[in-house]
């Protein structure tokens, strides 16, 4: 039995490769049953944006999805747990953000990869600003109330 | 002793910078001291923050409440509510 699994955390400008992604997390091990990956894409709002600018807390990033991920490996028998998350300029159709978890069975890598991501939304220091197709700048995208309560129900009683 | 303050999103907009050292005076205690403090230093400041409740805060990059206490605080930031992911 491996020891307990630590998360890899990436921020950075450049884009991923999520096929390469998941073969570094399952590559050479036969203890893995079930990979589940979320990818969020810029999208154009129906031809409205050119851009989605990601604003972040270099530091703080990296120490609060760190935070969270360690989280979801103490909740979920995870086997690996992977989350990289993009900042700068980011166009229609291209990656934003993966959360990769890898466990024997797949309700774990399921809900590791759902509790990641609606704590990501909510607590990981970013902020995405939009610029428009017509070359305007659209303003901060505002922060949902759905978020929050996507967040909230993971909390444990009392907390 | 000074402490850092660092401004993202609209938040270091309004204010028209990313970061500064202040002396904090005597008396401010509590991230909500901070908050009526620094509202009192200018309009782009009354601009930033009237509305303290939304602001989130992060000392020493962790997230905390308007009543945690600053002292020993290094590093405090200041920013709207977070839309990554």
């Amino acid at each position: 039995m491996a020891g307990a699994v630590v998360p890899a955390i990436r921020i950075q400008r450049e884009d991923f490769d999520v096929a390469a992604e998941i073969a570094g997390l399952t590559g050479g091990r036969t203890d893995i049953g079930a990979v589940v990956t979320f990818s969020g894409l810029c999208r154009d709002e129906q031809g409205a944006l050119s851009a989605l600018e990601l604003e972040h807390y270099p530091g703080m990033a990296e120490a609060e999805i760190g935070r969270i991920a360690a989280e979801a490996v103490e909740r979920w028998p995870l086997q690996g747990l992977s989350v990289i998350h993009r900042h700068g300029k980011i166009r229609p159709g291209e990656n934003i953000v993966l959360v990769v978890a890898a466990s024997a069975h797949r309700q774990a890598a399921f809900e590791a990869a759902n509790f990641l991501m609606d704590y990501l939304k909510s607590r990981a220091p970013f902020w995405k600003k939009e610029h428009l197709a017509d070359g305007s700048e659209g303003g901060w995208v505002e922060a949902k109330e759905a978020d929050d309560q996507a967040a909230d129900r993971w909390k444990k009683p009392g907390q | 002793m000074s402490t850092k303050l660092i401004y993202f999103a609209w938040v270091r907009e309004r204010i028209g910078k990313p970061e500064e050292d202040v002396e904090l005076p005597a008396g401010i205690e509590t991230v909500g001291d901070l908050l009526r403090w620094l509202r009192s230093r200018g309009e782009e400041y009354e601009n930033a923050l009237q509305y303290p409740d939304v602001i989130r805060v992060a000392i020493n990059q962790e997230h905390v409440g308007h009543r945690e206490k600053i002292a020993g605080a290094r590093e405090i930031a200041l920013f709207p509510p977070m839309t990554g992911g």
